[in-house]
């Protein structure tokens, strides 16, 4: 049994490394955000999965709202404020596919070799998450600082948050104080998105952040 | 004992408690009343705590470090608030801000006061992790509130940048909680501080150093250190004035705060690496960044917005230094630059405000045009560059020398950075105060208790500081190790 649930455990965080690199290279909002849910969905199960091993209920709560708000309500609304926007046939290309994938397995390598090392001590599923988590962080991150379009950055700041989940849940026996305030704050900084978003349409009409750029406030 | 524990709770409920009414309340010549009636009555109760103080709880903790962050904290959110009143009542006879704003402004002003304050006694490591989470989202608003290009995009890159290094910093947290867990237990007792510490011997050196790797970059961006900085010129140019004296002043500190514990805790692991030679290298590059990104600013708020990175930078080099002299410069400094700063914010926000903009080439002649901002701006200035005889002269004084005791080729570059951060900021105040008057001169209708009452602190601390605070700022000192 130990076995089979350190497997499952291995897979399913993989997963979520492998949802990260396929969200590196979309092209299109809309599949970017459709890999996004399948991300949501992938942490939901994995979730669920160290809730049941570790015999944590308390931890169905985090895969239930994984499921619900992120995979779901989220991606749901997303997709709505492409189309009110009207940005949904813009394909963005800021580094190159082969490039941002080369990125992207450095970035894994790195941290598989900084968290392998650093927890000799630690027991082996939670070593292994814990650099699965790092490499969902650092891809994030990447994606973040490729993309232009607003709502891809906001996709990416949401993985790397997913990326923070699987560390949290990974951590045995972690008090609820931090899973809660991980779903809250993924909450409020949606809201703060949301505000952000129709603000940026009121005042550029465009979701581009290079027509931000334009108003640097160090000009003369 | 129960009296002592009534006043951590008040600290917490008081700014709690108000952002609710300010919410409601529809008429701003009462709710800027009220905000300050609020900070003061924290102001109080905070000060209450230096006289008695409750046992250490596992989500709560006051003890000498902290006392002292909140004690400044309060009291510089109470002489902001005053410092508001006025400012608010200008922006809204031009304009610029509406009713409903303002009602949203002074709510989030309290939010702010109460998550520093949470941020400050959370004896609990995940606690301290939201508490600053809150602090930078209502900070976020804040400064997107004028709704002007430039402001929406100064609070856009804050909010994207301050999301990322508050994520790091809690991925450092959970890998803090993984060490703590073999050595103390499952659940919440691996994730209170008081337990961290008496146990952080045991915990495996490797996973604390990534963990304080993670921290650093993670609350440092927060500090504002280079190169993690490149929210806080903007957010502190585009905000409301009373949010840059708060934002410079206090969540700076408070972030540094939350360093320090980490910082602590690494200190009792006799296998974990030293995280002086860290943050004395990042300390470092921010000051001389600092001081010659000084040179080249045409706006006032900007340019006071990098002296704040110059100074932060100066005190992250003290406690990087440690010991117990640096650590006490680096108190010192800190303490000081938060008064100082505040007070350069109150005037630069009342003159931005007479002269109808913030660009350095529209201001000239103030000390003649109108005495009393522009004497207070000198004035300003000549204590946050470190001149004789103010507070912020001893600190450096002190960082400097106890530098040149032990390591006195990190001096160099040290003094180096200070004096060309002070020669930009005499040349910008030059042209600035004195000379021909140029741009739009009107009365100035400002509030000046706030500013004067900050300067003459400074200035007093220079030349004498009371026996029980010194003691205080001592023991402080040696806890940090």
């Amino acid at each position: 049994m130990h076995h089979l649930a350190f497997d499952v455990a291995h897979m399913l965080a993989g997963s979520l490394v492998l949802m990260s690199f396929l969200q590196l290279y979309q092209d299109r909002l809309y599949a970017l955000l459709n890999i996004y849910a399948l991300h949501a969905l992938v942490l939901a199960l994995s979730v669920a999965w160290q809730a049941l091993i570790q015999n944590a209920p308390h931890l169905y709560v985090t895969a239930l709202i994984a499921l619900v708000f992120k995979a779901i309500i989220i991606p749901v609304v997303l997709h709505r404020m492409i189309v009110r926007l009207g940005i949904h046939r813009e394909i963005e290309n800021v580094v190159g596919v082969g490039t941002a994938m080369l990125f992207g397995m450095g970035l894994v390598a790195l941290s598989m070799v900084v968290m392998l090392r650093a927890t000799h001590e630690a027991d082996p599923l939670a070593r292994e998450d814990l650099a699965f988590a790092l490499s969902v962080v650092l891809l994030g991150l990447l994606m973040m600082v490729t993309r232009r379009n607003v709502v891809s950055q906001v996709v990416g700041f949401m993985s790397l948050e997913n990326g923070l989940v699987l560390a949290a849940t990974g951590a045995k026996g972690m008090p609820l104080v931090v899973e809660i305030s991980v779903a809250f704050s993924i909450l409020i900084a949606f809201i703060v998105i949301g505000i952000f978003l129709f603000r940026i349409r009121e005042r550029f009409d465009t979701v581009d952040v290079q027509a931000l750029d334009r108003f640097r406030g160090e000009r003369g | 004992m129960m009296d002592s524990f009534d006043a951590v709770i008040a600290v917490l409920v008081t700014p709690a408690l108000a952002a609710i009414v300010l919410a409601i309340l529809p008429g701003y010549w009462l709710s800027a009343r009220l905000n300050v009636l609020a900070t003061l009555v924290t102001f109080l109760a905070a000060a209450s705590l230096m006289f008695g103080r409750p046992q250490p709880g596992p989500y709560l903790l006051v003890d000498d470090l902290n006392n002292l962050f909140i004690v400044l904290t309060t009291f510089v959110g109470f002489t902001t608030s005053v410092f508001s009143a006025s400012y608010i009542s200008h922006e809204l006879e031009i304009g610029r801000l509406t009713p409903t704003f303002l009602r949203f402004y002074h709510a989030m002003y309290q939010v702010l006061m109460f998550a520093m304050n949470l941020a400050l006694v959370a004896n609990n490591i995940g606690v301290l992790w939201v508490a600053i989470e809150i602090a930078t989202l209502t900070t976020v608003l804040m400064v997107g509130i004028y709704r002007t290009h430039e402001a929406i995009e100064a609070a856009w890159k804050y909010f994207i940048l301050g999301s990322v290094g508050i994520a790091l910093a809690l991925f450092g947290t959970i890998l803090v909680y993984m060490a703590a867990r073999p050595v103390i237990s499952e659940g919440l007792d691996a994730m209170v501080w008081t337990k961290l510490v008496a146990h952080a011997g045991g915990f495996d050196p490797a996973l604390l150093n990534i963990a304080f790797v993670f921290l650093l970059l993670g609350y440092g961006t927060k500090v504002g250190l280079v190169p993690l900085h490149a929210w806080l010129p903007d957010a502190h140019a585009e905000g409301p004035t009373p949010i840059s004296a708060v934002l410079s002043g206090l969540l700076l500190n408070v972030a540094l705060y939350a360093l320090l514990r980490f910082k602590m805790l690494l200190a009792v692991n006799p296998n974990a690496l030293a995280p002086g030679p860290l943050m004395v290298t990042m300390g470092l590059v921010s000051l001389i960044f600092a001081a010659f990104m000084l040179y080249r600013r045409r706006d006032i708020k900007r340019m006071f917005a990098y002296s704040s990175i110059e100074h932060m930078g100066i005190i992250a080099f003290a406690f990087g230094m440690g010991g117990p002299l640096a650590n006490f410069a680096g108190l010192l400094h800190m303490t000081m630059h938060s008064l100082t700063k505040s007070a350069i914010f109150f005037a630069v926000g009342h003159i931005a405000q007479v002269k109808g903009t913030q660009r350095i080439s529209d201001m000239g002649g103030l000390t003649e045009t109108n005495p009393v901002l522009g004497w207070g701006l000198v004035l300003g200035v000549v204590a946050i560059a470190g001149l004789p005889p103010c507070g912020i002269f001893m600190s450096e004084f002190l960082v400097v020398s106890s530098t040149m005791a032990r390591l006195p080729w990190l001096a160099i570059p040290l003094v180096f950075g200070i004096i060309v951060g002070l020669g930009a900021l005499f040349l910008r105040l030059n042209g600035i105060a004195f000379g021909e008057p140029r741009g739009t001169t009107a009365e100035a209708k400002a509030s000046y208790i706030p500013m004067f009452a900050h300067l003459a602190l400074v200035f007093a601390a220079g030349v004498y500081i009371p026996p029980a605070l010194f003691a205080g700022f001592q023991n402080v000192a040696k806890l940090l190790g």
